[in-house]
């Protein structure tokens, strides 16, 4: 089997068996990864950029690491900042790149919708490595993988995607791809975060942590941005920790041990308590090591067709 | 095909269809140095006359568009009031109102005549450009723009356009000052405290695609706002800009059953596309107001219907493909409109059997010109003539690249639509579309 399309836009229009296949042979990507060498052959000729017009270090050595796995040759290149204030326009940096014959380009950019329009102006493959607040496949895939991996299968487990969902790409493409795979997602947050009409993507929302915890077999604890509270989004970083602060008092509200997880970098005490990011139920070190195998698979099943 | 100044025609066959005197039928129109010398139906022509057949052909009063960007001064990169007017010769308009968010802004009376001016030496003078002249000095919406002095140079309205009238002491005062020249005020209805960085409507889609949302409440705010102003003012004459949502629309309609002077105006594009189209990230979908939901499209349908919403205009705002062709957030908002909007207005009122053809000829000519103080068209001997000749049957495919607007940007492109502006006559010349 294969991926229907050339691209890995998003996870909205992915098919259930796409997304198995894609976890799938994360599966035995990770087997390589606990090997002694931890290389293997597959895109041996293959030039990959990594456009990076956000800056993200874990992310970026998460692909970088993934494509070098791979044998492909691999340029990165950091700018933040839009493209348009730079005086280059995002088509035209896309062009030049491919010009120099690069065959799989991985964007990383603060607009949504930037991963679609790069597929449509360059011929090469495209990988999302997260666009704007629109979607983070690739971020998506690892926490399913994690989650499979914890729990066996997706098929009704109960997650709750907690924090700033109106800006968040990780939580949309949760959504999309756990929906996929038969899992119930809920999200969780301040009433300012909660994008209007999300319940019609079919996600329960909760404001109360202490309502959605004994609901739920784990939680995705989002990034909180100060930036948010300067837009009057929420009214300080002490009263976010009070209320929406995932703490080990309030998780032990639970029906039995929540998994813990977050995409990373965490505000320690702000949005997680640290006791409770290092404790056994955390899964986010595992995140982070399952993110390599996941972008080795999407990198492998896109360019090796 | 432009003929030259002593002329003598016989349009012949043609089916007028007058809003204003409610006449619906076919006649031969004998115009001689751009006056109608007689309209009957089988006149006796000599040979000094031109004929010209019409037959299955509609024959309209000239159409108006009274929201467009024609860019000039300042930005004849997008468009130039040249290219503009041929855009409007070709999508069948004989005259347009055009936006002051020209740089510099029409906001002083030398500007005014300026464009004033060159609209009438361009395209043989076939299509009248009025200007709406800026509300405020350089639309910064903090001191009024000498509007005498404008109405004077030949402005036939106000407006902010691009941005709101913000404030509302501001408002009130333009209304007060406006009221004073029975000139109308035409509001980009925004608040623009809630729309800051937005770029698509605030709702379903914007919540699954990311792109940061404009909530339909702040045109409802604004509009809300402005009524409520103009009850306090009634002298003066309200307009809102490109009405997009359900919500404002009720309010103008409660606006007009206590008699207050509030009209409206609708995009071909609102009454036609929802935001569902915004998934694509193309940017020809980035509008503003932006594309609205089915609810909201069907609402603008109605109002059109009702009366509510008295004119159709198409808010052409050309920007060149590299504008365009960038990360959604970056893009302008605008589309252009001229030579699309008969062909959607066929298509998407009419061929739907939701507004008579007279209802809508009304909207794109009679009740605009009525809206910005121009006379009437009549089909009368002695008259001037002014009229549009529109194929409406014609069954035809958008295609961009063959626009006279100098810019693209149009979702349109690739549509199938029935029914096109063929002609024009106006100022004793005449243009066939296309040749």
């Amino acid at each position: 089997m294969k991926l229907s399309g050339r691209h890995l836009l998003g996870l909205e229009n992915m098919s259930r068996d796409e997304l198995d296949l894609i976890l799938e042979t994360a599966v035995s990507f990770k087997e390589v990864l606990e090997r002694p060498i931890k290389k293997v052959p597959p895109l041996q000729g293959k030039t990959i950029a990594n456009l990076f017009f956000e800056s993200s270090t874990r992310t970026r050595i998460s692909f970088e690491l993934a494509e070098r796995r791979l044998s492909a040759d691999v340029i990165s290149f950091s700018q933040s900042g839009s493209s348009v204030s730079k005086g280059e326009t995002l088509k035209d940096t896309a062009r030049n790149i491919e010009a120099m014959k690069i065959d799989m380009v991985v964007v990383r950019h603060a607009s949504a919708g930037a991963a679609h329009f790069l597929s449509r102006v360059v011929d090469a493959n495209i990988i999302n490595a997260g666009d704007g607040a629109h979607e983070h496949p690739t971020q998506g895939l690892l926490d399913m993988f994690t989650l499979r991996e914890k729990h066996g299968s997706l098929e009704n487990l109960r997650v709750c995607v907690v924090g700033d969902i109106l800006h968040s790409r990780v939580a949309r493409s949760n959504i999309y791809g756990l929906q996929t795979m038969g899992a119930k997602v809920s999200v969780c947050g301040p009433a300012t975060l909660i994008p209007r009409e999300i319940e019609r993507m079919g996600v329960a929302v909760y404001h109360r942590l202490e309502d959605v915890i004994p609901e739920v077999d784990a939680l995705n604890v989002l990034r909180v941005q100060l930036e948010r509270q300067k837009r009057g989004l929420f009214p300080s970083l002490r009263e976010y920790h009070r209320y929406f602060g995932v703490t080990k008092e309030k998780v032990q509200k639970a029906s039995r041990p929540l998994t813990i997880m977050h995409p990373g970098p965490i505000n320690r005490d702000v949005e997680l308590s640290a006791d409770l990011a290092d404790s056994e139920h955390s899964v986010i070190l595992q995140q982070v090591t399952n993110g390599v195998a996941v972008r080795m698979a999407v990198l492998y099943l896109l360019g090796t067709v | 095909m432009n003929k030259g100044t002593s002329m003598k025609i016989h349009i012949k066959g043609g089916r007028i269809v007058d809003p204003v005197s409610g006449m619906d039928e076919e006649r031969d129109i004998l115009v001689v140095n751009g006056i109608i010398e007689r309209i009957s139906s089988r006149p006796s022509v000599d040979g000094s006359y031109q004929t010209v057949d019409m037959k299955g052909n509609i024959i309209v009063p000239g159409l108006l568009d009274m929201h467009v960007h024609l860019r000039e001064p300042g930005y004849e990169h997008k468009e130039t009031i040249e290219t503009g007017c041929e855009s409007a010769r070709e999508g069948g308009f004989t005259a347009v109102c055009c936006m002051p968010n020209t740089n510099p802004a029409i906001d002083d009376e030398s500007v005014a005549r300026y464009v004033r001016q060159k609209g009438q030496q361009v395209c043989d003078g076939i299509v009248e450009v009025y200007p709406i002249a800026a509300a405020t000095k350089g639309r910064l919406g903090e001191e009024l723009s000498p509007m005498a002095e404008l109405a004077g140079a030949g402005a036939v309205g106000y407006s902010d356009d691009g941005s709101p009238i913000a404030s509302a002491e501001i408002m009130r005062r333009v209304l007060e000052y406006s009221s004073m020249f029975g000139i109308p005020v035409i509001q980009h209805a925004e608040e623009p405290t809630m729309t800051m960085g937005g770029c698509i409507n605030e709702g379903f889609v914007s919540t699954k695609s990311g792109l940061p949302g404009i909530p339909p409440v702040a045109e409802e705010l604004m509009v809300a706002r402005d009524l409520i102003l103009l009850r306090y003012i009634p002298a003066a004459k309200y307009h809102v800009a490109h009405i997009s949502t359900a919500s404002a629309i009720e309010l103008v309609r409660r606006a007009k059953a206590d008699g207050l002077q509030a009209t409206a105006e609708a995009t071909p594009h609102h009454f036609t596309l929802t935001d569902d189209v915004t998934a694509s990230f193309d940017t020809n979908t980035k509008m503003n107001p932006p594309l609205r939901t089915a609810d909201d499209v069907e609402a603008v349908r109605q109002a059109l219907k009702d009366g509510t919403i008295d004119a159709i205009a198409t808010d052409h705002a050309p920007h060149t493909i590299d504008e365009k062709e960038v990360e959604y957030i970056e893009a302008p908002f605008g589309i252009v409109g001229l030579e699309t909007a008969i062909g959607l207005t066929m298509t998407e009122l009419v061929e739907t059997g939701l507004l008579a053809l007279d209802e809508a000829i009304a909207k794109l000519s009679t009740n605009p010109r009525r809206i910005v103080g121009l006379p009437a068209i009549k089909f009368t001997q002695g008259e001037p003539a002014n009229m549009t000749f529109i194929d409406p049957r014609a069954k035809w495919t958008v295609d961009v690249q063959r626009f006279k607007s100098k810019s693209k940007n149009s979702p349109f492109h690739g549509r199938v639509l029935t029914g096109k502006a063929i002609g024009v006559l106006n100022n004793g010349k005449m243009y066939i579309a296309g040749v």
